[in-house]
């Protein structure tokens, strides 16, 4: 771990213009910490945000919640209005890490932690994101964490969380605030970046911006489900993740928003899918189309080349354990 | 001093005349609430005289080559740092194996991926980290050999090279030919790594030119021997002590860099210096287990008696390695069939080179002998259970000799009755519940049994203790406890009232824990001590031992009943005892068998398994701590279950890298994935097999139980999975197309 300096932020202005030029926020530190013990993050300057007041969840005037970045994730997995209005959010919180983890993890942090790829991970290896222009190490290499969506030939990685997922399929916005003391609102599809030429930047954050909550709209309708495939019962991350919720009326789909973890190098999510299936009955022929569609330009890896069909048939199943249609 | 060679069978144990009461009860380990408390040194807690530095191994980045020179400025110039050593001849390149007299030395070249070239000393951990980050080191990259696949091809048979050397009964080939029923099948099973919880770590103290070593190893004079011809100092200049160790697995069965590195370090800085290799060098720094595949052949006639029953392998290794996973010895004597072939070939790998881990040779071998029996039984329309009674031996065939004591029908058919074997379905994808289908296997386990030199020496002190000091180890698995049991019993005392000293290489010269030989060596080797203290207190009681009865701290014999305190209060009585291995072992086969029954569920959408019920009955001698015991079953069955559903340390064939370096993407069990573990140990006492009559059981578990997933597995879904580990994608591959 290399020196580097550290200070406290009083409040929520102070954290940002002490995280000007070079600073990065620290709250829970369980992946940032991990990632400085192996140098491949060496921040100059770490700005502690752990005692900030962004621990609250609050009602929002038109029904919605909003989160404070310094929520833990175990809070906001047990929070009552999250696990009765939001129980796709809660099943994907604690689907995710331990419990000692999610003791520590921050609402903010899980959405920006980074991805697993072994290469990255490695200091050794090439890593166009760890070391841009360096060579992506899981192009021909081992793959099989990697993603099928939305790559390209400079990264195949995956964003790891659990949480980002559910709150993707839930629409939730970012609230930020920058060191001009500015504030801006950043709906979640909007904050993460496909990995193209410059897979080292992952979002649309700007130095010194500062996550201080995260505002789910009111509840869609419908019914949640998170359904996480993994390569053991517990504490791994997902090779396929599905976030859905979906409302059938009168034999019909009128609503589904369905995101994805394990896929892409953000929380996938694919309008023209859901599309497709709000006013078809559910059934298999409906889900076939959706899963179709979700999966026309997926493209593997060699070790990852199990991931279209897996996550074809956990989307399908997951459709059917929430909307019916089952022959 | 009592000496014994287990020339002949035993007739009366001690452990039968003891009346304490204390053997084989299920106690709570003697030092369990201190470790669970934190209040036992680790290797890298023991505290020290001096002010202790940090360092930090310095690992090659690339797998194959020559080292052309170091560039240390950089690093030497960084906060704390007292000094980059790469300039010593003697540093290690990787961990030294059970039986290496030395560690491999000298940092011009690259063996593999991940060794080490030398070492940086700070005042802090963290210094010393970054700075062994900022050695620049210059390579010369050579054409390793990295892939496995094309290795294979060119492996060369290793005759009698091997640890179980080539050995072929009749024709084989003939009777496959002839047989009405064959099956000719390989298995594959990848690279493991031991990942003990403790990594290795080492705190080296100089005084003038002695050397003691704090670590955590396995086998202290072993490990005493190695380090100092590696470092070239006089036998009598180094001392190695390591009395508690968090997991040892045979990775921790030689001598870790981190000792030499440490020693090195240290005498350079002039002050102790504490080394922990961390879990990402771990990976590479010590050896793995092979890669291995497995050509089963089994030939039945028509009532479904082996004809044929062979196992030819390929592992791997590096270059100049002696060491090779023997992948047949639990296989040879395991079933019937008058046509054997056990045969092993090697190939090169520039990669970590291979060593012991956990039951080397069953681990992995009676996967694939297990697998393949499964396969038979169904071709021929019989229960598996069945199917293996049917062939079970009279004899070792392979070696022409008896068994010992073997209940392996025993274990086959206890085990069927708790499980609820008739509740297997015949065929595959006949029970499912929801999306999930159900399918039930079984597979037997067996893992041999050996004895080694250990002694030991006990004391009675004034006051009664009792002291045990011999230099085996206790790697987790109970030693403390049942040797404490073993001096209780025999001596009519407590087990508050025994004080057992392990894992310092100036106490009396035992194995040390390995090759699940420790309980029955050193146990052996108290027990003959014991046995001596009993004469001693008979003779001080004026009696013979056979009118001497001792309980309680009390030696009673007639009307007399004295506290052992007064019989020493004026001279401490000390005995040594020594257990030799003799004809025994070469007269019969002896080993510890079991049989395994598994439940599983696996997802008709996604392949996933999950565990659902396990049962496990064993046979293996006398069983000295019915927990320590079921503690040791279940530690080896849960990794069985991850070696067999998860556990796979993968190279990247391009740079011979593990690429999947940390305990995030090596995949062990957790604890939602391991239901409740059934274990029951049938009773047994075998005579051929040392003084206790006990049999070894650390590393009986993990033999096999991965097979019976597999069966089980294969029962569930008619999914058939030839390479381990049975990933969900691997299973994925072979579902009905139809979803949930």
């Amino acid at each position: 771990m290399r020196e580097f300096q550290f200070a406290r932020a009083a409040d929520p202005a102070g954290a940002c213009s002490a995280a000007a030029g070079a600073g990065r926020f620290i709250a829970g530190g369980t992946n940032l910490l991990d990632l400085m013990k192996l140098e491949i993050e060496r921040p100059e300057k770490l700005v502690d945000i752990s005692r900030l007041p962004l621990d609250e969840v609050e009602e929002t005037p038109e029904g919605g919640l909003r989160i404070g970045a310094l929520v833990p994730n175990a809070d906001l997995a047990a929070h009552a209005a999250v696990r009765m209005r939001y129980p796709v959010l809660s099943r994907a919180l604690l689907a995710g890490a331990s419990g000692q983890l999610r003791n520590k993890a921050s609402t903010g942090g899980n959405l920006l932690q980074r991805t697993r790829c072994y290469y990255f991970y490695d200091t050794a290896m090439p890593c166009n994101k760890r070391d841009p222009g360096s060579g992506c190490g899981a192009i021909g290499g081992f793959n099989r964490i990697h993603a099928i969506l939305g790559a390209s030939d400079k990264c195949i990685a995956t964003h790891p969380s659990d949480m980002a997922v559910a709150m993707r399929a839930l629409d939730a916005q970012v609230e930020t605030l920058k060191g001009d003391g500015s504030t801006r609102s950043i709906a979640i599809s909007e904050l993460y970046r496909l990995p193209g030429d410059t897979p080292e930047i992952e979002n649309v954050l700007e130095q010194g911006e500062l996550i201080t909550h995260v505002v789910l709209p009111p509840p869609p309708p419908g019914r949640h489900a998170y359904r996480k495939v993994r390569d053991r019962a517990s504490y791994a991350f997902a090779l396929v993740s599905v976030a859905a919720i979906v409302a059938v009326e009168d034999g019909r789909i009128t609503s589904a928003r369905l995101a994805f973890g394990g896929l892409a190098h953000m929380p996938w999510r694919d309008p023209a899918v859901e599309d497709l299936l709000v006013g078809q009955a559910p059934g298999e022929e409906a889900f076939r189309r959706a899963a179709d569609k979700l999966l026309e330009n997926a493209r593997g890896y060699g070790g990852n080349d199990f991931k279209i069909p897996l996550a074809r048939r956990t989307l399908m199943a997951t459709l059917h354990d929430i909307a019916g249609g089952r022959a | 001093m009592s000496e014994y060679k287990m020339d002949q069978p035993v007739g009366a144990s001690p452990l039968d005349r003891g009346v304490q009461g204390i053997i084989g009860e299920p106690l709570n380990r003697v030092e369990g609430r201190r470790k669970v408390a934190g209040d036992v040194p680790y290797a890298a807690d023991h505290k020290v005289e001096g002010k202790l530095a940090v360092g930090v191994a310095i690992c090659s980045t690339i797998g194959f080559g020559r080292v052309k020179g170091f560039d240390t400025s950089k690093a030497e110039a960084m906060p704390g740092v007292l000094a980059a050593i790469v300039d010593d001849p003697r540093i290690p390149r990787e961990t030294a194996g059970f039986s290496d007299e030395k560690l491999v030395t000298g940092n011009d070249r690259v063996d593999s991926y991940g060794q080490s070239l030398g070492v940086v000393v700070a005042e802090t951990f963290e210094q010393a980290r970054a700075a062994a980050n900022a050695v620049k080191v210059e390579y010369d990259p050579g054409e390793g050999r990295f892939d496995a696949g094309a290795g294979r091809g060119g492996a060369r048979p290793l005759g009698d090279e091997g640890m179980v050397p080539d050995t072929t009964v009749g024709d084989i080939d003939a009777a496959m030919a002839s047989a009405p029923h064959t099956l000719d099948r390989t298995y594959e099973t990848p690279s493991h790594a031991h990942a003990a919880m403790e990594p290795h770590a080492a705190i080296a103290v100089w005084e003038g030119d002695s050397l003691t070593v704090y670590t955590s190893i396995q086998i202290t004079s072993g490990a005493k021997k190695k380090l100092v011809n590696t470092l070239g100092l006089g036998s009598d200049k180094a001392r190695i002590v390591s009395p508690y160790i968090g997991g040892g697995f045979g990775g921790k069965g030689g001598l870790g860099t981190e000792c030499v590195l440490a020693a090195i370090a240290a005498k350079r800085i002039g002050r102790p210096v504490k080394l922990v290799i961390t879990r990402q060098q771990l990976f590479h720094l010590v050896y793995r287990r092979s890669d291995t595949v497995q050509r089963m052949r089994l030939a039945c006639d028509a009532d479904g008696r082996l004809t044929a029953f062979g196992q030819d392998s390929i592992v791997s290794q590096n270059d100049g390695r002696p060491f090779y996973e023997p992948v047949p010895l639990g296989s040879l004597a395991l079933y019937a069939g008058a046509n054997r072939s056990f045969t092993t070939k090697a190939y090169t790998l520039n990669i970590p080179h291979c060593g012991s881990v956990r039951a080397p040779g069953e681990a992995v071998g009676i996967l694939g002998v297990e697998c393949a029996m499964d396969e038979m039984a169904e071709q021929l329309g019989m229960d598996p259970v069945e199917f293996r009674k049917l062939n079970e031996p009279e004899k070792d065939l392979t070696r022409n000799r008896p068994f010992s004591e073997r209940q392996l029908v025993q274990c086959m058919e206890e085990g069927a009755r708790r499980f609820g074997w008739e509740r297997r379905n015949a065929k595959p994808l006949q029970e499912r519940e929801g999306e999930w289908w159900i399918g039930r296997g079984m597979a037997a386990a067996i893992r041999v049994n050996m004895l080694t030199n250990a002694q030991a020496r006990l004391r009675i002190e004034p006051g009664g203790k009792v002291v045990v000091e011999t230099d085996m180890t206790d790697i987790g698995t109970g030693s403390y406890t049942i040797l404490s049991q073993i001096a209780g019993e025999i001596l009519g005392m407590p087990i508050e009232s025994v004080e057992v000293r392990l894992g310092d290489s100036l106490f009396p010269a035992a194995f040390g824990s390995g090759g699940s030989m420790g309980a029955a060596s050193s146990g052996s080797a108290v027990a003959l001590a014991a046995e001596d203290a009993v004469a001693e207190l008979a003779a001080r009681m004026g009696t013979s031992v056979k009118d001497l009865t001792l309980k309680d701290g009390h030696a009673i014999a007639g009307n007399r009943r004295v506290p052992v305190g007064d019989l020493v209060a004026q001279k401490t009585i000390e005995t040594t005892g020594t257990i030799k291995p003799g004809a025994m072992a070469k007269q019969y086969d002896q080993a510890a068998y079991g049989a395994h029954f598994v439940e599983v569920a696996v997802s008709g959408v996604t392949g996933e398994t999950r565990i659902r019920k396990v049962t496990s009955v064993f046979a293996a001698g006398r069983i000295l701590n019915a927990k320590t015991a079921r503690s040791q079953a279940i530690g080896g069955i849960i990794w069985g279950i991850g070696e067999a559903l998860t556990e796979e340390a993968v190279t990247d064939p391009r740079y011979g890298n593990f690429a999947n370096n940390d305990l995030a993407e090596y995949h062990v069990p957790v604890h939602a994935d391991i239901p409740h573990l059934d274990v029951t140990f049938l009773p047994e006492l075998d005579d051929k097999t040392n003084p206790l009559k006990i049999k070894g059981i650390g590393e009986l578990g993990i033999a096999g139980i991965g097979a019976a997933v597999n069966n089980a597995i294969y029962n569930a879904t008619g999914v058939r999975v030839y390479e381990f580990p049975i990933t969900l994608d691997k299973v994925l591959a072979g579902l009905p197309a139809e979803a949930a």
